[in-house]
């Protein structure tokens, strides 16, 4: 690494200030765990380490009076699957954070460090997309938000000016009747990137669909939103038939490429298969039945 | 007041095993180059230097990382456990005895780190599964053994420290 120096904020504006005066060359640093990485790789120029870890805002986790739920951008993801709250309204979001890198990466790994680094096949962007997440965002011009499906611009590229930071994200109450699941496809048992990931959500009245989203990641230069694919599930019947019609749109959604995880053919095809596995869990979450977390 | 940015030599207070230790890291090095480097602690290993491998894991602040992923600056004020501070002072841990008794290992480089992250394992599950055993070690690579043995001495060295041995 080349000459580095390290600030740790404990304010917004603090944090929002160094990264005004340093510009590109500073970055937030969560759980270090790609960003460290990168910068003694040289894929990043990074030399300023803004630590994110001790600005309260970004370290929160709580379920707001409204039900909706504050994620601070680097609370890291044993925190998420450690809070039976969290489990109990964001299975999805819960899903990818047991299966993203190994137990020593989930302890500093963040969720907002995972969309911020932007990649195609971040496990826990699909899952915040189907929660209908909202990214709050800090910089010199103030704050703002988006959704989470309009953050990321193509690999490792997002929506963040060089004076901005991922505060929080905010998670929507599921509504009554709601389930949620996220699995990938890796070549090996556990601990490799995502050949394919999706994640769904569902809420049921009865048997009836009344609302879905999906998201499949590592099939396009940013994870995919498949809109479409959850309104065709809307006033269907929960059940294979409309779970293939879904999964037939997220797999006509996907535009992959060949790499050494797999092919565009089989990528295509797992796009189809695990949008009908994340369909399946989530309806049986939504009907209060217990689904494992994909390993 | 603004936030001073840190660069150069920056004075560091963790505590380390136990022990109040004060060292000096510039901000680019890695908590895992200077406790090899600065400390001596050369119990934890560098594999990979990218978060595969988990040959330098410690335990920090009760969170099982790898410490080539986190800055040294970072572990101020906080509290790390490392391979050397694994054993108490009458003897060997469990984990240890067991991993010897079922050879556990072959070329040893891995071993620290397997034995810091089954530590932070039982810490959290005393009682824990085959399954939850492979699962929560997947983060740790061996070249030599096969994990069956490695699998094994946990399980064993779990159900000594229940008083099941």
């Amino acid at each position: 690494m080349h000459a580095i120096s390290y600030a740790a904020p404990t304010t917004v504006a603090d944090a929002v200030s160094i990264l005004a005066e340093h510009g590109a060359n500073a970055r937030m640093l969560a759980g270090g765990t790609d960003l460290i990485v990168q910068v003694r790789e040289k894929l990043r120029d990074t030399t300023v380490f803004v630590d994110a870890k001790h600005i309260p805002d970004l370290m929160q986790l709580s379920v707001n009076a409204d039900g909706s739920a504050t994620l601070g951008a680097a609370v890291a993801c044993h925190q998420i699957y450690g809070d039976d709250a969290i489990v109990a309204q964001y299975p999805a979001l819960v899903d990818a954070c047991r299966i993203i890198g190994s137990t020593g990466i989930q302890g500093r790994a963040s969720v907002g460090g995972n969309l911020c680094n932007s990649g195609p096949a971040g496990d826990t962007i699909p899952p915040l997309i189907v929660h209908g997440a909202v990214a709050n965002i800090a910089g010199a011009n103030g704050e703002r938000t988006l959704a989470v499906e309009d953050f990321c611009t193509g690999p490792s590229r997002n929506v963040l000016g060089d004076d901005e930071l991922l505060v929080s994200l905010t998670l929507p109450k599921p509504a009554d009747g709601s389930g949620s699941h996220y699995l990938r496809f890796i070549p090996r048992n556990e601990m490799d990137i995502a050949e394919v990931g999706a994640g769904a959500a569902v809420t049921l009245d009865g048997d009836t669909i009344t609302a879905a989203r999906i998201s499949i990641g590592a099939v396009a230069p940013t994870p995919l939103f498949v809109a479409e694919a959850g309104e065709a599930l809307i006033g269907q019947t929960a059940g294979e038939a409309a779970y293939d019609v879904a999964a037939n749109i997220a797999r006509e959604a996907a535009s992959p490429i060949n790499d050494m995880r797999g092919t565009i053919a089989h990528r295509k095809h797992l796009s189809f298969v695990l949008t009908q596995r994340a369909l399946r869990g989530a309806v049986a979450r939504a009907r209060g039945m217990e689904v494992g977390h994909g390993h | 007041m603004a936030t001073e940015i840190l660069s150069g030599k920056v004075h560091v207070n963790t505590t380390i095993n136990g022990e109040s230790t004060d060292f000096l890291a510039e901000p680019r090095e890695s908590l895992l180059e200077v406790l090899r480097e600065t400390l001596g602690l050369t119990g934890a290993k560098e594999g990979c230097n990218d978060g595969n491998c988990g040959a330098c894991n410690v335990i920090m602040d009760g969170r099982l990382v790898n410490s080539c992923c986190v800055l040294a600056v970072e572990a101020s004020g906080a509290d790390v456990t490392t391979i050397e501070g694994i054993a108490g002072p009458s003897g060997l841990h469990p984990l240890q005895e067991k991993f010897l008794e079922h050879a556990a290992l072959q070329c040893g480089v891995c071993t620290p780190g397997f034995l810091v992250s089954a530590k932070a394992m039982l810490d959290e599950n005393p009682d824990p599964t085959e399954d939850e055993v492979r699962w929560w070690l997947a983060g740790n690579l061996c070249r030599c053994t096969g994990y069956d043995k490695i699998v094994r001495a946990v399980l064993d060295a779990a159900a000594s420290m229940r008083g099941e041995g």
